[in-house]
């Protein structure tokens, strides 16, 4: 029995990795009418490829891989009466009314549009590419995204190289490292540009040390060289502004090398409709409904913001099935004089950048270094909060109550994120 | 730190905090590692992991075992238990060889008391070839 797509839908899903399998989950569970659409052969996004341990903890009370966290996630959106189509692409999603959005559908066997209440846009993230992070040199086979080397090993079973490179040491590129040298490859290194390692100690731990692999802090790769296949990097000494220290070039030798430098929201469909764009998160501006600035397009997940735990991905979907369920129920988010929430000192970004003061609202930011002993101002809603470490690879979460929210409404307008030691 | 023993440092990783935690240990007259004094850990958990980390470290091992006519191709699979350190180059030796027939369900267990150390537990599903995607099996 294929999936019924054709019709008028309450909410239509766009992604089934965890953020819209639980937003799906979430807005069938509240009784709205859910089509979820996948471009993948399966659902779970970027889960089923992500087999170590370290899924759920918070959100399931239990620590699963991303494979079994996603087998959790999908058997809800089943017993929820989720219509879920995939091997589906949505390329664009087209402004009609305010109460009606049109999503265009492209897959073998249905190619139209299905007209929706309410959107709620999960596309997950891309991740960065070499040449976004200047390696450059030669056009070589060899080189592939972290995404792309446990996508060959941990789905398909091939293992892309025998000496491999990993460039940045963010939690990725440490269990991607660990994943290399358990199948018996070796790993000549993982290079940072920061001066500390950008992923979890956990991972320094039982990534690095366990298997000694070399972290080299304070380089980058300039380029990588070969005929045909990479057949060596060359690095270079970094200082503290992340400048080349001339002079220091050192060659490795390694037929592959891992990016692993990031991700980036994916945001095209959203940009084309007319959403405004965040350049802290990369992701949509939203109000504390997890609404875009487009009326009844919402947005969860790294597409929203990336999020180093599938924990908050999945939370966030569930705030945006709740916020697409009101806009229904409504005929639109009430508009209010919005708070807006921003960062300030030590802070990169923060999310939601739109609050009503109508409900308490889980925030969510991002720090630009590591502090200890820190001390976290939520300045305009008068609130302190003690953290005893922050870190870049960590996102920070905060309770903000409506009350503290309203407070900033007599005054400056604005809740201003800010970071400090001690 | 002073007194009798070796010391080693550990980056504890049992939460975010990541305290620097050294233990000092010697050999029992059995050549057992004895665990003399911890410090540096800021909780009794943190405490504890590095007493055993320094004793007997333990890990789950994570890997994809391939699977004949199943869609896709491999399936992953975790032990059941932690198992020591320093025999995961043998345990994955132990697994090299090792292919299963689809289909594979999530929890089923592929291979029974590896090197008498764990059982190795599917945590991905795989399907038979052939059956199309959304149809159960
Ligand atoms: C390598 C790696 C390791 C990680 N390890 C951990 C960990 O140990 N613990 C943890 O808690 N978190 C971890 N995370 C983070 C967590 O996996 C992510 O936060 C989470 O997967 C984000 O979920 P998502 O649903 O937003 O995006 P995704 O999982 O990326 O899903 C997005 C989905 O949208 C689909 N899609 C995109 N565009 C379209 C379109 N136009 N039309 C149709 N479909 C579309 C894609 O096919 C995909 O299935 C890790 C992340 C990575 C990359």
């Amino acid at each position: 029995m294929g999936t019924r797509v054709e019709g008028r839908r309450d909410v239509v899903v766009v992604g089934g990795g965890p953020a819209g399998m639980a937003a799906a989950a979430r807005a069938a569970e509240l009784g709205l009418d859910v089509l979820m659409v996948d471009e993948g052969e399966r659902l779970g996004g970027i889960l089923p490829q992500c087999i170590h341990p370290g899924f759920g903890v918070h959100y399931l009370r239990e620590e699963l891989t991303g494979p079994e966290f996603a087998q959790r996630l999908a058997s809800r959106v089943e017993d929820a009466g989720v219509d879920v189509l995939l091997e589906a692409h949505v390329p664009e999603v087209r402004w009609i009314s305010h109460a009606e959005k049109g999503v265009r559908v492209l897959s073998p066997g249905f190619s139209g549009e299905v007209r929706a209440g309410a959107v709620i846009y999960a596309a997950g993230a891309r991740e960065r590419h070499r040449f976004e992070i200047g390696i450059l040199g030669d056009r070589v086979a060899g080189v592939y995204t972290a995404g792309e080397a446990q996508t060959m090993m941990d789905v398909y079973g091939i293992l892309p190289g025998r000496r491999v490179l990993v460039v940045g040491s963010g939690d990725v590129g440490m269990i991607v490292a660990r994943r290399f040298a358990l199948e018996g490859a070796e790993v000549v290194g993982v290079v940072e540009i920061m001066p500390y390692p950008g992923g979890l100690t956990r991972n320094v731990v039982q990534c690095l040390e366990d298997f000694d692999i070399p972290l080299l802090l304070s380089h980058r790769v300039v380029s990588v060289r070969g005929r045909g296949r990479v057949e060596k990097a060359v690095l270079m000494r970094v200082d503290e502004g992340l400048r080349d220290i001339p002079g220091t070039e050192t060659e490795v030798e390694c037929d592959t090398v891992v990016v692993s430098a990031g991700l980036v929201p994916r945001v095209e469909v959203l940009r084309e409709l007319g959403a405004l764009i965040d350049p802290a998160t990369g992701g949509p501006v939203v109000n504390d409904r997890l609404e875009t600035t487009v009326p009844g397009v919402f947005a969860a997940g790294n597409a929203l913001v990336i999020n180093d735990l599938v924990d908050h991905a999945a939370e966030q979907g569930e705030q945006a099935a709740e916020g697409a369920a009101e806009f229904l129920r409504r005929g639109g988010i009430p508009a209010t004089d919005w708070v807006r929430l921003r960062p300030g000192e030590g802070v990169k970004l923060t999310v939601p950048q739109l609050l009503s003061g109508e409900r308490d609202v889980w925030i969510y930011l991002r720090v630009n270094r590591p502090v200890r002993n820190a001390r976290l101002s939520l300045r305009g809603a008068g609130r302190e909060v003690r953290l005893p470490v922050v870190r870049p690879a960590e996102m920070v979460r905060v309770k903000l109550m409506a009350g503290e929210v309203r407070r900033a409404k007599v005054g400056g307008r604005e809740v201003v994120a800010e970071v400090y030691r001690g | 730190m002073t007194g009798r023993g070796k010391v080693r440092r550990l980056t504890c990783i049992v939460c975010p905090l990541g305290c620097e935690i050294e233990v000092r240990l010697d050999r029992g007259p059995g050549g057992d590692v004895r665990v003399l004094e911890v410090r540096g850990a800021t909780c009794p958990r943190g405490r504890e992991w590095a007493a055993q980390e320094v004793t007997d470290p333990r890990r789950v091992v994570i890997t994809v075992v391939p699977v004949r006519g199943g869609d896709p191709p491999t399936v992953s699979v975790k032990t059941d238990r932690p198992i020591p350190k320093s025999r995961i180059p043998e345990f994955m030796r132990a697994l090299a060889g090792l292919e299963v027939e689809a289909p594979v369900r999530v929890g089923q267990v592929l291979a029974k008391d590896v090197l008498d150390l764990a059982n190795v537990v599917a945590t991905r599903e795989s399907r038979s070839m052939g059956r199309s995607f959304g149809e159960r099996p």
